[in-house]
């Protein structure tokens, strides 16, 4: 997916304007964020499940090389197949390949990140193949040809209104003029335009959240079923996945499955989890005759050497975005990649690059509630620190907060200078302000003042004062 | 006024009044040093000391962040206690010095040693202090916002909610949401004013909803935001730090509210 993550700033202020937007925006977060907090309620166990999530994660990113050799001969082993994609080109190469080699015209496919972060569907259709998406809001925002806005509801920006106007458009060419549906209407509607594509498809292509290294099995969890359907009925079943998806063994993904769930959407465990070893077989009445596993690194190797490892824990739960007052506000399209909220911002930046990312890690207030959800406990405003004195020393932070902090640092360490000069400046902006107590304007505050009134200093400053009150003695 | 407790006869309190205090609100300090002393301590202020750093930290400026860090570390160097009205100001300097020393063991050290002795107020005056109740007056409905170092790097949650019961003719009033963001964030709030104030306007509705009449938190930045947009949205709420109330220095003009009121 192309970023405009260097737009970010634009972006997010046309999202602020749109009341459609909004709307939604308001809606879905505090659906996700009681039900998180139900589910968690109801879970005791929750805080030592999550230190227990994260080690899985640790040891087995520790050793990923050992347990990724593992992995593919589970696969091989059972009649699947393995790939390594490098980058995102090789991944799209690797997929269509296998299209082409197979003459699918018509590919569904199950809701994937990855395959987002690879620009999948272009590349299948820039072939000539039909490219389907099956999970109801990927769907929608296909027929809206938009990227997703969140990783686990991709959708989560539009309104029923809007989506409704969406079917009529491309289910009824129009003839229905904006009918305003309930949702189980419109689920129906798209199950039965969804149905015959199922039946028609030549290739399946899903994500995977978990591979098993023990096993060579992968784990496939949908509300929708549709992940089900994609990978079963037609003959081939490619999956695509990063490579920090491997756990070492069964018992490690029933974890990670029991945090995902809770985390992502506050239920127990989500409607469809499937878990899929190799390609059928011999007295299987259903499932794909060729398995196909593509294994993402794209940049993710980088990673697995420094502290953004770390977000290589990540299981895509999207409770961080859920929790993000920020990503609340601006919702994921402004994040201009695939991956939006506090973990896109530091995702992105490792993906496309510190410089068309500026604003990504500092368009967040450090307020830590992400991490305080985040069932593997990243330590998201950390990296997202981290990512902002990486762009400190590459020269990457703007000249206005350069000489800002430059200013304010050599005061700052002088502070006989400082006592002096800021007893001065409190004095004047004091005497200003002392009859208003705030002023609704002031020169070169406008960002602040654009928005909320400044609240004038009481005048002396709290040194000035201390020493007068130890020269008196009291 | 408290009772006098023997643990604390003779202990030295190095106050940390952070810059915001410093050059805004010194009622707040001096609220402050009122609930030290009457919990027994000796208060003193280092001269040799402005900001704890966060601004230069928070934008990734981490050469300078040290160094103002190490002027604090000497700044405050065998106080029993330092004390700092804030959970922004305290979780800098308790969880965020010794990251920034992460590769200078010598510093480290030092680092560790001032956290160990550095608490934010009402965390101190619950839990060092050990204060029951206190002598304070105040007639208002209240309602608290949770400050987001404090609440998640410090645990402030319970400490000055406990301290506001032992308040005369204070009704006390929960907020939804009194644990998300005001959008202050430090620079953030001038550097993406747009995100900011829908996020502190999300945070006066709130308050709002409440039907209190007063606004209190722990750290000055964020009360200065909410105050800032409770005024401009024409909402009649006044903002008062913790310290001050529980001081019962509610004399003093409220954040933002002028002479004439
Ligand atoms: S960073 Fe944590 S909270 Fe966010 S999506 Fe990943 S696992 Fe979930």
């Amino acid at each position: 997916m192309k970023s405009t993550a260097h737009a970010f700033k634009a972006n997010a202020n046309r999202a602020l304007k749109d009341d459609q937007l909004q709307q939604a925006l308001a809606k879905a977060k505090d659906g996700f964020v009681l039900k998180r907090a139900k589910a968690f309620e109801h879970y005791p166990e929750f805080e030592r499940l999550r230190e227990h999530g994260k080690r899985i994660k640790d040891h087995t990113l520790a050793h990923l090389d050992h347990y990724l050799e593992r992995f593919e001969e589970q696969v091989k082993a059972r009649g699947g197949h393995v790939h390594w994609a490098e980058t995102e080109q090789e991944a799209r190469e690797i997929i269509v390949g296998i299209c082409r080699k197979h003459k699918a015209r018509s590919v569904t496919k199950g809701k994937t990140m990855a395959g987002e972060e690879v620009s999948l569907n272009e590349a299948i259709e820039e072939a000539g193949i039909e490219a389907v998406e099956t999970d109801l809001g990927e769907y929608i925002i296909q027929l809206a040809k938009e990227p997703p806005s969140h990783i686990i509801a991709p959708a989560v920006h539009k309104t029923r209104q809007q989506i409704s106007e969406l079917f009529d458009t491309h289910h009824h060419k129009g003839a229905l003029k904006a009918k305003l549906r309930e949702v189980p209407e419109l689920v129906n509607e798209a199950r039965g335009v969804l149905r015959s594509k199922f039946l028609a498809s030549d290739v399946g292509i899903t994500g995977a959240n978990f591979l098993v290294a023990e096993t060579g099995s992968m784990f496939l969890v949908t509300n929708e079923g549709n992940g089900d359907l994609t990978h079963t009925l037609p003959p081939v079943h490619i999956a695509i996945a990063g490579i920090e998806k491997l756990v070492p063994r069964m018992e490690d993904a029933s974890a990670l499955l029991r945090l995902l769930a809770r985390s992502a959407t506050g239920q127990d465990a989500s409607c469809y989890t499937t878990m899929v070893t190799g390609p059928k077989r011999e007295g299987d009445p259903d499932g794909p005759e060729e398995f196909h596993i593509v294994l993402l690194d794209n940049g993710r190797t980088r990673m697995l050497g420094n502290q953004f490892r770390e977000m290589l824990r990540c299981i895509r739960c999207g409770a961080c975005m859920n929790h993000c007052p920020v990503y609340s506000a601006i919702g994921g399209h402004a994040y201009g990649w695939v991956y939006p909220g506090p973990m896109g911002s530091v995702l992105t930046p490792m993906f496309v690059g510190l410089d068309g990312t500026k604003d990504l890690p500092n368009a967040c207030t450090l307020n830590g509630r992400c991490q305080s959800v985040c069932p593997v406990k990243i330590p998201l405003p950390s990296l997202l620190r981290d990512l902002r004195q990486q762009q400190f020393e590459a020269g990457l932070v703007g000249k206005s907060t350069r000489w800002g902090l430059g200013i304010w640092g050599f005061f700052a360490r002088r502070p006989g200078l400082y006592h002096w000069a800021s007893g001065l400046g409190m004095r004047l902006l004091g005497r200003l302000g002392r009859r208003r107590g705030r002023f609704s304007s002031l020169p070169m505050a406008g960002a602040w003042t654009g928005s909320r009134d400044f609240p004038a200093p009481q005048g002396k400053t709290f040194h000035q004062l201390w020493k007068q009150r130890k020269e008196s003695g009291q | 006024m408290t009772e006098n407790r023997s643990s604390s006869a003779g202990k030295r309190v190095g106050l940390f009044p952070t810059c915001l205090v410093d050059l805004f609100r010194p009622s707040v300090g001096f609220a402050t040093v009122k609930l030290l002393e009457d919990a027994g301590y000796s208060v003193d202020v280092p001269d040799g000391q402005t900001c704890c750093g966060q601004p230069a930290y928070n934008n990734g400026d981490d050469e300078r962040a040290r160094g103002l860090a190490r002027q604090v570390i000497e700044a405050y160097r065998g106080y029993d206690y330092v004390v700092v009205p804030s959970g922004s100001c305290g979780g800098t300097i308790i969880t965020h010095y010794s990251e920034m020393f992460r590769n200078d063991r010598e510093w480290q050290d030092a680092a560790m040693e001032l956290a160990g002795r550095t608490w934010e107020l009402t965390r101190f005056l619950r839990e060092v202090a050990q204060v029951e109740s206190l002598q304070a007056n105040y007639t208002g409905k209240v309602t608290y916002h949770d400050s987001c170092s404090g609440l998640r790097e410090l645990n402030i949650r319970e400490q000055p909610r406990q301290l506001l019961t032992g308040v005369t003719g204070l009704e006390l009033r929960e907020m939804a949401d009194t644990d998300v963001c005001c959008g202050f964030g430090g620079t953030f709030c001038v550097k993406y004013p747009e995100i900011s104030e829908r996020m502190v306007s999300n945070k006066v509705e709130n308050i709002r909803q409440t039907g209190a009449d007063t606004l209190l938190a722990g750290d000055l930045g964020c009360l200065m935001n909410m105050a800032g947009r409770l005024q401009r949205e024409g909402v009649p709420v006044k903002a008062y730090h913790v310290a001050e109330i529980l001081a019962g220095i509610d004399d003093t003009p409220a954040i933002g509210e002028g002479e004439t009121r």
